[in-house]
């Protein structure tokens, strides 16, 4: 039925209509949020699903990162005779900008994928309609929740996917050269600043709301059709995606402006 | 089938306070006109069967009762109150008296059969209380006659175990009024008339009002007590089943006439 209403509007109209219910959609989240009743049971659940299935896949993409990484660099650092700077080149990288946006694209595909084929598949069964009509808040149990979930997991998984990314160039280094693993995370940590982690950390918040909040606006406004969670997911993707670009591109620029005059 | 006539014969007998008022009720989808002119009044303790095509729109009634589609215009009052004008904080009350069992069931596919019953009963009532919660989930599993099924998750259970589980959870929260959406749709023929009789045992039970959506005939002589048939956003004939068994009325006779 609501089908019927959105193939109505068409080109700037549909757009700003898109605008106004993102807009309405995360003012319903943040009523919930302090509408008391907070669901820890299903946030804790949340975080399990989000955070800890997807450690295996953050932590060999970063190992893998890490690891060529430092490959990619040895040979340009090896001309300018400065191999001694691989480890602290490579943290400052990875802990800047590698990290936190390869494991947020890695959680625009995981998680905002299946946030919004779930949600989309639950707003095709009715479930999501089932609750509402029961009295009880759909927005509230699995929404609040997994937005959440994301925001707090997003920054732990960057945390995780940072160190072991670091292990992973360690390992690599040591296919070429010789590097004492206290040497090395030694230069490692040396390189990071404050202003290097802070920035970055407070970004990976933003980039764990965006794939969360992405997510479940595409899942719960889905159309009641079967094909509509396939477009749900898809859309989640690439707008979660595109989202972690924007953040990031508007986090540098504040940092710059911040820690780097 | 005795079962059925002592039903009948109960309702008719008692002059019952109106639960639900419908008048000039009318909903468009973009340029669809669905409802035009829909008057309903639904008594207490009344099973009301809606019987019409597909895509006509039944169901949008139904949806418009528990505010979850707004009318274009006329009046929808349930328990003297006009849905229309109610806040979110009304709605929830209403719904909270409401029971709404759709057609698919509508399980949570991920939780089991006693999640799915605790959910209403911790999010909507607030029970606390684990005894009381076990004793409700209890007495609503052996009503519907599936209380082995208890730790099963949705996608272990048949459609016509779906159907139960799912009426199990409308009834928990011990509704007033049940809005049965095509309840039978999608069911073989023996399942289709258990359901429909479990529809009428727990209305029974429970003492609801209900209005029960379908294009089943079965379901529709076993469980009503008066029958609107709809046409073209408009209800075009109401009485019983036997009534209208016998009209001359060519749109009424084409539902009938399979019926021996």
């Amino acid at each position: 039925m609501e089908a019927v209403q959105e193939h109505e509007l068409t080109g700037w109209r549909k757009w700003f209509a898109g605008i106004g219910d993102q807009c309405v959609f995360f003012t319903s989240f943040l009523r919930n949020i302090f509408a008391g009743d907070f669901e820890w049971s299903e946030f804790v659940r949340q975080c399990y699903e989000i955070g800890y299935r997807s450690m295996m896949l953050v932590g060999i993409t970063s190992f893998i990162m890490g690891a060529v990484l430092i490959l990619q660099l040895r040979p340009s650092l090896v001309s300018f005779g400065e191999e001694s700077m691989l480890p602290t080149t490579l943290a400052v990288s990875l802990i800047r900008e590698i990290g936190p946006v390869i494991t947020a694209l890695i959680c625009s595909g995981k998680i905002a994928s299946s946030i919004g084929a779930e949600l989309g598949s639950m707003k095709v069964t009715e479930q999501i309609d089932a609750m509402e009509v029961s009295g009880a808040s759909p927005l509230q149990y699995l929404v609040v929740t997994r937005i959440l979930a994301v925001t707090c997991m997003v920054p732990l998984l960057t945390i995780i996917g940072d160190v072991i990314g670091l292990i992973g160039g360690f390992i690599a280094l040591n296919i070429t050269d010789s590097i004492s693993y206290i040497l090395y995370f030694h230069k490692c940590v040396a390189a990071i600043d404050f202003s290097d982690f802070l920035p970055a950390f407070v970004k990976t918040i933003f980039f764990g709301f965006a794939i969360g909040f992405v997510g479940c606006y595409k899942g719960y406004n889905s159309n009641k059709g079967t094909e509509s969670v396939g477009i749900a997911a898809n859309s989640a993707v690439v707008t979660a995606s595109l989202w972690v670009f924007v953040i990031d591109a508007i986090a540098v620029q504040i940092t710059s402006i911040l820690f780097y005059k | 089938m005795e079962e059925v006539k002592e039903h009948k014969a109960r309702a008719k007998a008692s002059k019952k306070e109106v639960v639900i008022a419908i008048k000039g009720l009318k909903k468009s989808f973009g340029k669809k006109e669905v409802l035009k002119d829909i008057n309903l009044e639904v008594h207490t303790g009344e099973n009301v069967v809606v019987l019409g095509k597909s895509g006509e729109g039944k169901s949008v009634t139904i949806e418009c009762i528990v505010g979850m589609l707004i009318p274009d215009g006329g009046s929808l009052k349930v328990f003297g109150d006009e849905v229309a004008d109610m806040n979110a904080e009304e709605l929830k009350k209403l719904r909270m008296k409401i029971g709404f069992l759709f057609q698919s069931g509508a399980l949570y596919d991920s939780m089991t059969v006693r999640e799915n019953l605790e959910f209403p009963l911790t999010r909507v009532l607030k029970l606390k209380d684990e005894r009381e919660i076990q004793e409700r989930i209890n007495e609503v599993l052996e009503g519907v006659g599936l209380l082995d099924a208890v730790d099963k998750l949705p996608s272990d259970l048949s459609g016509g175990m779906r159907k139960r589980i799912g009426l199990a959870r409308t009834l928990i929260i011990k509704p007033q009024i049940m809005l049965y959406d095509e309840p039978t749709t999608g069911l073989d023929p023996i399942t289709s008339r258990e359901i429909s009789e479990l529809i009428l045992s727990m209305q029974k039970k429970y003492k609801t009002t209900s209005i029960i959506i379908t294009h089943d005939m079965e379901c529709a002589r076993i469980t009503a007590d008066r029958i609107m048939i709809m046409n073209d956003g408009k209800y075009i004939a109401e009485g019983t089943f036997e009534a209208l068994q016998k009209s001359k009325d060519q749109i009424v006779k084409e539902f009938f006439k399979d019926i021996s």
